[in-house]
């Protein structure tokens, strides 16, 4: 499952996903009918457009025997705040549907090690790296060491902390939107802590976050990009 | 509230001030905190037996209040039961007529806040001395809380001194000195407890087996109040109820953690109805509700009656921790006043404070009780959308669109190709607001759908 997101403005971190598993030996399936989760619309309040795209992704995916997303927003929205808001609104069928997705879905950095037992992809990498934890791959996901693993089996990669990493980026959907001004804010210290971190590459498994981040790094001129998890993994430098 | 969250945001955002006195604030007692939690190896058994005690209570309140309110009239107590902020207002102004007193001391409360009654009171002649430091220093200075167990934590200390400067120690010199600031109100306030007939305090939890109430506090002034005075009265929410004496077990172990950082609180504070020769002579008990039993009908949302004003939550809140309290233009602020506030005021009162948080989930890691913040969020932002807006908005348009061209392969493929341009449902929802602070990449020259295709052949 390729997001929306990645789909049209991010391709390299899609590209990059499907590169990396095939190196892994995956069969690599792209049904072309997919559109977007739904994780917009249900978490800014449209829970009925939004269930109807979950109901969507579900019936897309059903005969995929892994779903592996890049984003670990769109996996716990389909996980587990899409389950919990369509048993609020009593579609027990939805619910039974995404309770057949969720075993079978994954984030990414959740199949390379937890399904592959894979820690060093074969990447190199040589630049300096800083990892920031987005919220729903250390709070939503409990995805824990898991990237970092991988990204330490990288060649060439130098890891630097990321100063207060566990702090949110201030994207939050269109929180980003609604209330940009605290938004900023968040941002403005988050691009404070990747410039003190010293790393050229800022890395992360949300493309979401990555754009927020990214955006204000090009903004600001500072000469640090981000790039998603993904495109690190699937390096030949 | 007069004005959303989003501009009261943007105005506390630029307040230099206030931005530095609560990041040092915050950032103290969240390194606190996490000592205190780490200490506890038991810490995660503590949250699941408190949540399970919360989830209990609530399933069999009227019954546990009633018992309540039967061991509390043994005791001696009287019990007055109010529906709303007009009723235990005019319970507590009734108490202070009955004894003919123009004046009352508090322990600090936020309950009383909720209800308003320093105001209910002032409106019938009678005056209401906060004896807590940081809500003396709100009552002081005109201004109110901005933060559950810090009130006046948006503060600091040269501000206090100005306006101790120009209050209490009128003519008295006065430095910026912690002590010196606390000698300044302890030489105020002792007059008053020595001198007022009549405390009103809040109540952390009430025990329905034994009709106990308990009030945790920093201080010792919560305890003047509560021992000093002939006549106390104690506002309680309906939510604050513990089954037995021994869940206090629990609770007073996540509390203090959870709020200071601290294994115990200096002053824990328990009583049970009246005792000839000792503490008060005469005690009652206002059990208020408030909108409190129309949250328990919302089965998600029920949860937040579970809070105990740990403010746990508040410290680590990203957007808290940046903005402050009164942005949230309630009682409750922080990631617990975005769920609480909507639900016990109505959605219709403060529609935006469900959309005031990232659903970056610090808060439901930290909380001792385990209350899905983030989850409660997102289902309250649905019933704004569904319950409290027209049927045409910008916003509802433009998301209908856009969900629209998710519907269909086709129709997400036109979308794209118009996205890519610049223009349609997709780019329409992002563009101005996301670029007048950040870049947004130029569009790729391929999606990844079509690199796919090519790919395929
Ligand atoms: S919601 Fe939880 S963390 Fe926040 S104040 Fe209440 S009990 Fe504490």
């Amino acid at each position: 499952m390729i997001t929306c997101l990645a789909d049209t403005l991010f391709p390299r971190a899609g590209q990059a996903t499907v590169t990396v598993l095939e190196h892994l030996g995956c069969d690599v399936v792209f049904p072309a009918e997919q559109t977007c989760c739904g994780q917009m619309h249900g978490n800014t309040g449209y829970r009925d457009d939004g269930l109807g795209l979950a109901r969507r992704a579900c019936r897309v995916f059903a005969d995929a025997e892994r779903v592996v997303c890049p984003s670990a927003s769109c996996v716990g929205w389909l996980r587990e705040t899409a389950p919990m808001l369509a048993a609020a609104a009593g579609d027990d069928a939805l619910v039974a549907e995404l309770r057949g997705l969720a075993p079978r879905m994954r984030e990414l950095t959740e199949l390379i090690i937890d399904d592959l037992g894979v820690e060093d992809v074969g990447a190199s990498f040589p630049h300096t790296v800083t990892y920031h934890p987005t919220c729903h791959s250390l709070r939503g996901l409990h995805l824990g060491e898991r990237p970092v693993r991988l990204l330490r089996a990288v060649r060439g990669l130098q890891l630097v902390p990321l100063p207060s990493a566990e702090e949110c980026c201030g994207f939050g959907g269109t929180f980003a939107l609604k209330n940009a001004d605290v938004s900023m804010a968040m941002l403005a210290d988050k691009v404070r802590c990747v410039g003190d971190s010293g790393a050229e590459v800022a890395t992360a498994v949300d493309g979401s976050c990555l754009m927020q981040i990214g955006g204000a790094l090009s903004r600001q001129r500072t000469g640090v990009r981000t790039m998603h998890l993904a495109e690190i993994l699937a390096a030949r430098e | 509230m007069s004005e959303g969250f989003p501009q009261a945001a943007r105005a506390a955002l630029a307040d230099t001030q206030l931005r530095r006195n609560l990041a040092g604030a915050t950032a103290t007692i969240r390194a606190r905190r996490a000592a205190a939690v780490a200490e506890c190896d038991d810490w995660q058994e503590l949250r699941d037996a408190a949540e399970a005690i919360k989830t209990r209570t609530m399933a069999r309140l009227p019954e546990l209040l009633e018992m309540l309110e039967t061991r509390v009239t043994e005791a001696g107590g009287t019990v007055h039961w109010a529906r709303d902020a007009a009723e235990a207002n005019a319970a507590v102004a009734a108490v202070a007529a009955a004894h003919g007193a123009d004046e009352v001391i508090k322990v600090k409360s936020i309950a009383t806040d909720e209800i308003g009654l320093n105001e209910a009171l002032a409106a019938r002649g009678v005056r209401a001395f906060e004896t807590d430091l940081a809500e003396l220093i709100n009552q002081l200075g005109d201004d109110w809380s901005s933060h559950i167990l810090v009130p006046a934590i948006h503060r600091n200390r040269s501000e206090i001194r100005r306006l101790f400067a120009r209050t209490i120690a009128k003519g008295r010199p006065l430095t910026d000195a912690p002590e010196e600031l606390a000698e300044a109100a302890r030489v105020y306030l002792r007059e008053r407890f020595l001198s007022v007939p009549m405390a009103v305090s809040g109540a952390n939890f009430a025990i329905a087996e034994t009709g106990a109430v308990c009030v945790v506090e920093s201080e010792g002034n919560g305890r003047m109040c509560t021992t000093l005075p002939r006549v106390l009265v104690t506002v309680m929410g309906i939510e604050k109820l513990l089954p037995r004496w021994r869940d206090l077990e629990v609770f007073l172990q996540i509390l203090p953690r959870s709020a200071t950082g601290e294994p115990m609180s200096p002053y824990t504070s328990l009583w049970t109805g009246v005792h000839p020769g000792d503490g008060p002579e005469e005690f009652h008990l206002v059990i208020l509700d408030n909108g409190r039993t129309d949250v328990l009908a919302d089965e998600l949302g029920r949860q937040a009656l579970h809070c105990i004003r740990c403010s746990a939550c508040l410290n680590v809140c990203p957007v808290y921790t940046r903005v402050g309290g009164h942005a949230y233009g309630s009682v409750y602020p922080g990631p617990i006043g975005a769920i609480l506030t909507p639900q016990l005021k109505g959605l219709h009162a403060a529609p935006t404070l469900p959309f005031a948080s990232t659903l970056c989930g610090a808060c439901l890691e930290v909380c001792p009780v385990k209350i899905d913040i983030p989850s409660v969020l997102v289902h309250l932002r649905g019933r704004v959308v569904r319950e409290t807006r027209g049927r045409v908005t910008r916003e509802g348009v433009m998301m209908a669109a856009v969900a629209k061209a998710f519907g269909s392969r086709r129709r997400y493929e036109r979308a794209q190709r118009l996205a890519r341009l610049g223009h349609g449902p997709l780019a329409d929802q992002v563009m101005g607001r996301w670029t007048a602070m950040r870049d947004l990449p130029e569009p790729p020259a391929q999606t990844f759908r079509s690199w796919w295709r090519e790919r395929q052949g």
